[in-house]
C-alpha cells in the first residue's frame, strides 16, 4: 500500500516530468497559450500514459528485449490514435487548437520513458499508479504554465476576463512568452528547492 | 513553382522556424546545444533524416493510406481503401525503421560521415520535429480531394528547409551558450533556465520575420 502511494506521488512534485526531469517539452510550450488547451493536452497525454503503461506491463513477459522499443511504440501509437479519433468526434474545437500536437503525443518522451523504465519492469497495479502520478504531474505543470500565460497574455482565465481594462502583455501569448514563462518558473522552483532543502538542485 | 518553393523555404527556415516558433524538437535543442561541434553534427543528421522522411511518408500516405486511384490496395480492401486513421502508427514506425536503415547504410558507405553523425541518429527517432514535418506536409500539401499539384516536390523542400531551420536555431543557440558558460549567472538559473530565457530572446528576434512572406 505504501509502495502504491509512493509510486503515485513521486511524479507529481519530486520527479515532476516537466520541471524536474525536463521531458516532453514540445507540447508543454506549444499548447499552453490558454488553460483549457493545456488541460486538454495534459489529460490526453495522461490517458495514453496510463493505458500504455498498464498494457506494456501486462505483455512484458511476452515481448523479446531486442524488439521492445518498436513494440512499445506500437502500443503508444494505438492509444494515441484512439485519443485522436475521440477528440475529433467529441471535441473538434480542442482538436483544432491542439493541431499536430495530438498525433505528436506518440513521441512524447515522458510516455516512452515511463513505459520503458517502469511499465516494462513492474506489475500492473504499480504501473497504473506510476502512469497516473506522472500524468497528473505533467497535467499540473501544463496547467500552471497555461494559467500564467493566459492571465498575463490575455487577462483572462478559462476564457473569462479577469480585470476590466487590463492591457494584456501580448508577448506571453506569442512563442517567446512560452520560453520566458518556463525559464522563469524553472529558475524560481530551483531557487525555492535550494532554500528549503539547503542544496542546489 | 520555383517561387512557391522559395516561399516554402523561407517560411520553414525563418518565419515559422521549427524550434523557435513551432516548438518542435525542443529536447535535442536544449540537450545538444552545449557545444558548437555537437550542434553542427546533430543539425546535419536532422536535415538528412528529415528530407528522406518527408519523401518516404509522402509515398506511404499517397500510395497506401489515402483512398483514390493511386491507392495500391484499394481493390483489396473495398470502400475505396481509406486507411488515413493509421497515419500516426505507420509514420512513427516508418521513421524508426528509416533511422535504423540510414544508420546501417552510412556505416557501410561512408564511415567518415557515420563517425560525424552516428551518435545522433538514434536520438532522432524520438525527435518530434521529424514526425512533425511529416504531419505538416500532409496538412499543407494534401487537400480534401487528395494530393495537391506538385505536393511531392513541395514536401521534399519543406522537409529540407525545416531541417535547415532547426540547424540554424541550434547553431545560434550553441554559440550563445558557449559564451554563457563563463558568464556570471545566478546559481538557480544556471543550465536549463537560462537556456530557455536565451531561447525566448532568440524567438523574439525570429518574430521579426513575421510578414516576410
Amino acid at each position: 500500500m505504501r509502495r502504491l502511494a509512493r509510486e503515485f506521488t513521486k511524479g507529481i512534485i519530486e520527479r515532476n516530468p516537466v520541471f524536474a526531469l525536463l521531458l516532453g517539452l514540445c507540447p508543454v510550450l506549444a499548447v499552453t497559450t490558454s488553460l483549457d488547451n493545456a488541460l486538454g493536452m495534459g489529460l490526453s497525454s495522461t490517458f495514453v500514459l496510463v493505458c500504455a503503461n498498464v498494457l506494456v506491463s501486462i505483455i512484458r513477459g511476452a515481448v523479446p528485449r531486442k524488439v521492445r522499443i518498436p513494440c512499445f511504440i506500437v502500443v503508444i501509437a494505438s492509444f494515441v490514435t484512439l485519443v485522436e479519433l475521440f477528440l475529433q468526434a467529441f471535441s473538434p474545437d480542442l482538436f483544432d487548437s491542439l493541431g499536430i500536437f495530438v498525433p505528436l503525443i506518440v513521441v512524447n518522451c515522458v510516455i516512452l520513458g515511463r513505459v520503458e523504465a517502469f511499465g516494462s519492469r513492474n506489475p500492473v497495479h504499480l504501473a497504473f499508479f506510476d502512469g497516473l502520478g506522472m500524468g497528473i504531474g505533467f497535467t499540473l505543470s501544463l496547467a500552471l504554465i497555461g494559467f500564467v500565460r493566459e492571465v498575463a497574455g490575455a487577462g483572462s482565465v478559462w476564457g473569462y476576463s479577469l480585470i476590466e481594462g487590463y492591457e494584456p502583455a501580448l508577448i506571453l501569448a506569442l512563442p517567446p512568452g512560452a520560453f520566458l514563462t518556463i525559464g522563469l518558473l524553472l529558475g524560481l522552483f530551483r531557487l525555492r528547492g535550494r532554500k528549503t532543502r539547503g542544496r542546489a538542485l | 513553382m520555383i517561387g512557391e518553393l522559395a516561399i516554402i523555404f523561407i517560411g520553414a527556415v525563418l518565419v515559422n522556424n521549427f524550434v523557435l516558433t513551432r516548438f518542435l524538437g525542443l529536447c535535442p535543442y536544449i540537450g545538444v546545444s552545449r557545444d558548437l561541434k555537437a550542434a553542427a553534427g546533430m543539425g546535419l543528421a536532422v536535415i538528412f533524416v528529415m528530407t528522406i522522411a518527408s519523401a518516404v511518408t509522402w509515398m506511404i500516405y499517397y500510395y497506401l493510406l489515402l483512398p483514390g486511384p493511386a491507392n495500391l490496395w484499394a481493390g483489396l480492401l473495398g470502400r475505396g481503401g481509406d486507411l488515413t486513421f493509421l497515419r500516426t502508427l505507420s509514420f512513427i514506425l516508418v521513421i524508426a525503421a528509416l533511422v535504423q536503415l540510414v544508420e546501417m547504410a552510412l556505416l557501410k558507405t561512408s564511415p567518415a560521415l557515420y563517425r560525424a553523425l552516428g551518435i545522433y541518429l538514434p536520438l532522432i527517432t524520438t525527435n518530434c520535429a521529424i514526425l512533425g514535418v511529416a504531419f505538416l506536409n500532409i496538412d499543407y500539401f494534401f487537400g480534401s480531394a487528395g494530393a495537391l499539384e506538385g505536393s511531392f516536390t513541395k514536401s521534399l523542400v519543406h522537409g529540407f528547409s525545416a531541417g535547415i531551420g532547426f540547424t540554424l536555431a541550434l547553431i545560434l543557440m550553441s554559440a550563445i551558450r558557449e559564451r554563457l558558460e563563463t558568464a556570471d549567472i545566478p546559481e538557480a538559473f544556471r543550465g536549463a533556465p537560462i537556456a530557455f530565457l536565451t531561447a525566448a530572446l532568440l524567438s523574439m528576434a525570429f518574430l521579426g520575420f513575421t510578414g516576410l512572406i
